[in-house]
């Protein structure tokens, strides 16, 4: 699984790619994997404040839901248009054309809680241990 | 995979969507041996059940299988079930996984005469084979002829020289057969259907599928749909409730109900702005609440969202317009008639 180097990866799977005091937002190609095939986007409004870690929106698999969570705080200058009519952009291009929002950042020390892809790949191998203890989305008892 | 009722399950193996549509278009093959099997036998054993379940036994002949519930008193549903008549004095119930336990108990304790019932569920792997050409696939690997067994019936022979209970019966909307062996069987059979298969387009297919499968055929599930507080008449189930059997439990109850009316019913629902309801999402009319979702999802088939959820009785109106919250937001949605999908009925000859 790809983690490009020179983003940085949140514990919620977003990654950031800063452009002067721009984050680009996305998820990784691990959560999209995880999600399966994404069929619903949904985003703020540009203007919208975001704190840092809390929901701003969400994507939705044919199974489950997952919010996405601000890696920065900052006010939404863009979000990609383009996911509502193809939502699978983010399977097929998570770091490219899947990207979700830009955020102009209020604080350029969020950056500093965020893991480097080494770190993150590390991360998501330990989330591998403990995989299949979460089952999302499962309710049914079948 | 992902844990699911003490069983290790696949979830998805190409992906939901892809397998879905296999099953739609060609078939899927899905390993459902988590599903429990109980066996009660003896010559007491069809009348004791017949207290205990909705649907009339004594229609039901050697070879068949059955659509029922088990109900309690109150004419809740403990479990939905699938009863196959093995023998003169034999039958043999598919369950819920998660409700194994709970059915067994329920049904020793309803037990009275010449009759003993066993959890026989680590005696069978069961394999379900779904799609148009699930009929095609199965008839290379085995002697019975396919095109003879109608719905609901089955036989005992063998699929790729493995001896199997053969039942075309299913849970995705489709034709298609279960497959009951042996477990140290089932992974010979496993490979020998897909094997058989791969040259009709045959897909593996995991619990993902499943759901999204079901819930377009508008099949519930247990959990989600129904539950030991809900009745047969509130899950639009009445179809399956013979009160004209004779005694069983929750009858009382259960006549009561359909002659003053139920309080909520479940329907089908299909947004009419983006956004997807989801099992436990309220449902408001002009905002104020008049039930809650059971399951949604995206149909695969359909390429729009949908939804099964229950509300006020006054309020499954089809076409009725209501709205449902997703995160904190009102998404207009509109009752419609179900099932989402049925699949064309192909002529027999």
């Amino acid at each position: 699984m790809e983690f490009p180097e020179g983003l940085k990866y949140s514990r919620e799977h977003e990654w950031v790619l800063v452009e002067d005091r721009i984050a680009t937002v996305g998820i990784t190609a691990y959560a999209q994997q995880e999600l399966g095939d994404i069929v619903y986007v949904e985003l703020p409004e540009v203007g919208e404040k975001l704190a840092k870690d809390d929901p701003f929106g969400a994507v939705e698999s044919v199974k489950a839901v997952s919010d996405i969570y601000a890696p920065v705080s900052g006010a939404v200058v863009e979000v990609n248009h383009t996911l509502p009519d193809n939502p699978e952009t983010i399977n097929e291009d998570p770091y490219g054309d899947g990207w979700i929002i830009k955020v102009e950042m209020s604080d350029m020390e969020d950056l500093r809680g965020l893991m480097d892809a080494e770190e993150y790949a590390e991360y998501v191998e330990h989330q591998g241990e403990k995989g299949g203890e979460t089952g999302e989305g499962e309710e049914g008892e079948e | 995979m992902v844990g699911f009722a003490g069983w290790e399950m696949p979830v998805q193996y190409r992906g939901v969507i892809e397998e879905h549509l296999a099953v739609r278009r060609r078939a899927g093959l899905f390993d459902v041996s988590h599903m429990g099997e109980i066996e009660v036998r003896g010559p007491d054993g069809l009348e004791v059940c017949q207290k205990i379940t909705a649907n009339d036994l004594a229609r039901l002949k050697i070879f068949q299988a059955q659509y029922t519930l088990l109900l309690n008193e109150e004419g809740g549903i403990v479990d939905d079930v699938v009863v196959y008549r093995l023998g003169e004095d034999h039958l043999l119930f598919c369950v819920n996984a998660a409700n194994t336990e709970k059915d067994f108990q329920w049904i020793k304790e309803n037990l009275t005469g010449r009759v003993e019932a066993q959890d026989t569920s680590a005696s069978y792997v069961q394999l379900a084979l779904q799609g148009p050409l699930a009929a095609k696939i199965l008839q290379r690997l085995t002697p019975v002829r396919l095109e003879d067994m109608r719905p609901f019936h089955f036989a005992w022979d063998e699929v790729s020289a493995i001896r199997c209970l053969i039942a075309r019966t299913g849970y995705t909307g489709e034709d298609g057969f279960e497959l009951y062996c042996a477990p140290d069987r089932g992974a010979g059979l496993w490979n020998g259907v897909l094997e058989a298969g791969a040259e009709s387009g045959l897909e593996p297919a995991g619990l993902g599928a499943r759901d999204t499968l079901r819930l377009e055929r508008a099949l519930p599930l247990y959990g989600n749909e129904l539950s030991d507080a809900t009745t047969p008449l509130e899950a639009g189930l009445e179809w399956v409730v013979k009160f004209s059997k004779g005694p069983f439990l929750g009858r009382e109850v259960l006549l009561r109900q359909r002659q003053e009316g139920v309080k909520r019913k479940l329907v089908g629902l299909e947004m009419v702005e983006p956004g997807i309801a989801r099992s436990h999402y309220p449902i408001l009319k002009q905002g104020r609440p008049i039930g809650e979702v059971t399951s949604g999802t995206k149909s695969p088939t359909l390429g729009r969202p949908i939804a099964l959820g229950y509300v006020l009785a006054d309020e499954a109106v089809i076409g009725n317009a209501v709205e449902v919250e997703i995160r904190g937001r009102r998404v207009g949605a509109r009752v419609v008639s179900l099932p989402f999908y049925q699949r064309q009925e192909m002529s027999r000859a």
